[in-house]
């Protein structure tokens, strides 16, 4: 067999198992999207007329809020899901099986791939759930072309794919569970310091070149622009740029980590 | 080297076995801990082997090194023909290991776990099916098979690691204390298992701290204390390295035993009991010359029985577990 064809096949045997988890224990899962979407029924209804007001499209009108909020929420969606897949490489390093992996004739970044990809799938069925809530809540992007919407789902899949590899490293690096919930915080928190609740020109002036350049920004903003119209500008490159970049240190931190010897 | 004060390991009939694995100087420490200093072996292939040794001596380093898990500081190690640090998928591919500690996917059911495994080692669905019944089968497992192994006991989880281990049939099976927790019967259950194995022509390498374990099973002991191996060879000859050996003679006939009493030298006897107790190593000769004196004095004991020294005195000796420190403990050291 050639070596691609075992990296192929072995990964997919590890994405497998993953994937098995996820549907033995969804409750883990099913926690992690309970935050985007009580946060989307808050801003929307609770607080919704007076961001709208906010941020200055002239009347208190939610559903303008909400076509706002959504691409962000969704993101975070993305944050959320992967500081689940931290949790679970972190307790999944503890468990002896993956001392017996090491010792076996396998490609050896199949257990990370699996992860990973598993993880990646993970985001995308988060999202597409927190989406139907938020059309059933009144959001739509009637005029986006196809082109657009095969854009944002790549756009996501990217994302999803760069936060991912980031809270795999995290994972690695945490001695347990607990360990890693708190490592991961920052893909929970960034969301709320970028634009996806109120725009960056309504924060203090010192604070802006902070919430404009973090990852999450561009990405929601070029996210927004591809479903709703509003202008991309530098974001597309600026997320496309963040993605890769996350990927790659993400990728090389948790091989490096991978590789060393076990405790 | 420690090496040179060793005794002499059973030179069999004919030219050596090829060595299943082999290591020379292997060291490992941790930070100021010095785990492993220097140690070398050589199990010859189909045969047992058993690392024996008190807690925290170094035998899981040992595992985890030879199984390629970790990296020695220096030394070399060969298994099944490969170098471990130059060709760990060579030995990966040769070698199943059962680490001391549960290897098993807690989350998923024992059967899903053992698929794993035919997956990993890429056998047909098929093959993989058959295999995974099979095992489950001889290791007692199939009514557990679709329960998640995070439910079974110890003894369950534990005949379940090792049944993962044997999916690809490997040559070489390192059992890192393959019976620690389990019940007597699943104990010599897995005895017996580690016995076909090796009439199969598998290589073990096994670690126990259990001493009639070794005695049971192993062709060759090596006892491990403080990262330094303080003996090898096999049970008899270790049990022959202390002093503790003697020859005990009945009699029914109280002139016989005095008579036996004044022919023979250097002995102890219980005068209530009529039996007398001879220092012996317990070796052919040493028993024909103490029948030769007994003949000589024309006396004849109702019963003899020779007591060699067990494992456990041997393990006290060389370990200095409770100090005591007889000359020749001292001296293999």
């Amino acid at each position: 067999m050639s070596s691609l064809s075992l990296a192929v096949r072995d990964s997919t045997t590890m994405l497998r198992r993953n994937l098995l988890h996820v549907r033995r224990y969804p409750s883990l899962t099913l926690n992690l999207l309970l935050t985007p979407v009580m946060l989307l029924l808050l801003f929307v209804y609770v607080f919704g007329d007076v961001m709208s007001a906010g941020i200055g499209s002239g009347g208190a009108d939610r559903s303008e809020y909400i076509a706002y909020l959504v691409p962000g929420v969704l993101l975070m969606t993305v944050g959320g899901t992967t500081v689940g897949s931290a949790v679970s490489v972190s307790m999944d390093m503890s468990e002896g099986i993956i001392a017996r992996f090491r010792t076996m004739a396998i490609h050896r970044g199949s257990v990370l791939v699996g992860h990973v990809v598993g993880s990646v799938l993970q985001c995308v069925m988060s999202v597409l759930l927190v989406g139907a809530v938020a059309v059933a809540m009144g959001f739509r992007a009637t005029d986006a072309t196809a082109l657009e919407w095969i854009a944002a789902f790549g756009l996501l899949v990217l994302f999803s794919l760069a936060l991912t590899w980031i809270a795999v490293g995290m994972g690695m690096v945490s001695p347990n569970a607990e360990a890693a919930s708190n490592n991961a915080l920052p893909l929970i928190f960034l969301p709320l310091i970028s634009s996806a609740f109120v725009p960056v020109d309504a924060m203090p002036g010192w604070f802006q070149p902070i919430a404009e350049y973090q990852p999450f920004t561009p990405a929601i903003e070029t996210l927004r622009g591809l479903l709703l119209g509003t202008g991309i500008g530098h974001n597309g490159w600026l997320a496309a740029g963040w993605c890769v970049a996350l990927c790659a240190l993400g990728y090389f931190w948790s091989k490096a980590v991978f590789d060393r010897d076990p405790k | 080297m420690p090496s040179s004060v060793m005794p002499t390991p059973r030179q069999g009939d004919g030219p050596q076995s090829p060595a299943a694995l082999s290591a020379i100087g292997l060291r490992k420490s941790y930070g100021d801990k010095t785990v492993l200093d220097g140690i070398d072996l050589r199990v010859p292939a189909g045969s047992v082997f058993a690392l024996l040794g008190p807690n925290g001596a170094g035998k899981t380093t040992t595992v985890q090194i030879l199984s390629t898990l970790i990296t020695a500081d220096s030394g070399q190690a060969q298994v099944a023909g490969h170098d471990v640090a130059t060709s760990p998928d060579g030995v990966r591919a040769a070698i199943g290991v059962t680490g001391q500690f549960s290897a098993v996917d807690g989350l998923i059911t024992g059967e899903e776990n053992m698929l794993l495994m035919a997956d990993l080692h890429h056998l047909s669905k098929r093959e993989g099916r058959r295999v995974t019944a099979e095992l489950l089968e001889l290791f007692d497992l199939t009514d557990a098979a679709k329960k998640p192994a995070s439910t079974y006991s110890g003894g369950m989880k534990r005949r379940l690691d090792i049944a993962m281990t044997l999916v690809g049939s490997p040559r070489i099976i390192f059992l890192d204390e393959p019976t620690t927790g389990l019940d007597p019967r699943s104990r010599h259950n897995m005895w017996q298992i580690i016995r076909e194995l090796v009439t199969d022509g598998v290589t073990v390498f096994l670690t126990t701290q259990y001493l009639d374990e070794a005695d049971e099973l192993a062709d060759g002991i090596a006892v491990l204390n403080d990262g330094k191996i303080v003996a090898h060879g096999t049970a008899e000859e270790l049990k022959r390295l202390i002093p503790g050996g003697h020859v005990r003679l009945r009699f029914t006939d109280p002139a016989a035993y005095r008579s036996a009493a004044t022919a023979l030298r250097e002995i102890t006897g219980d005068d209530e009991a009529l039996t007398l107790q001879i220092p012996s190593d317990g070796t052919q000769r040493a028993l024909r010359a103490l029948l030769d004196r007994l003949d000589a004095a024309g006396v004849e004991a109702d019963e003899l029985t020779v007591h060699t020294p067990d494992l456990d005195d041997v393990f006290f000796a060389l370990t200095g577990g409770t100090g005591r420190t007889d000359k020749k403990g001292m001296a293999v050291r």
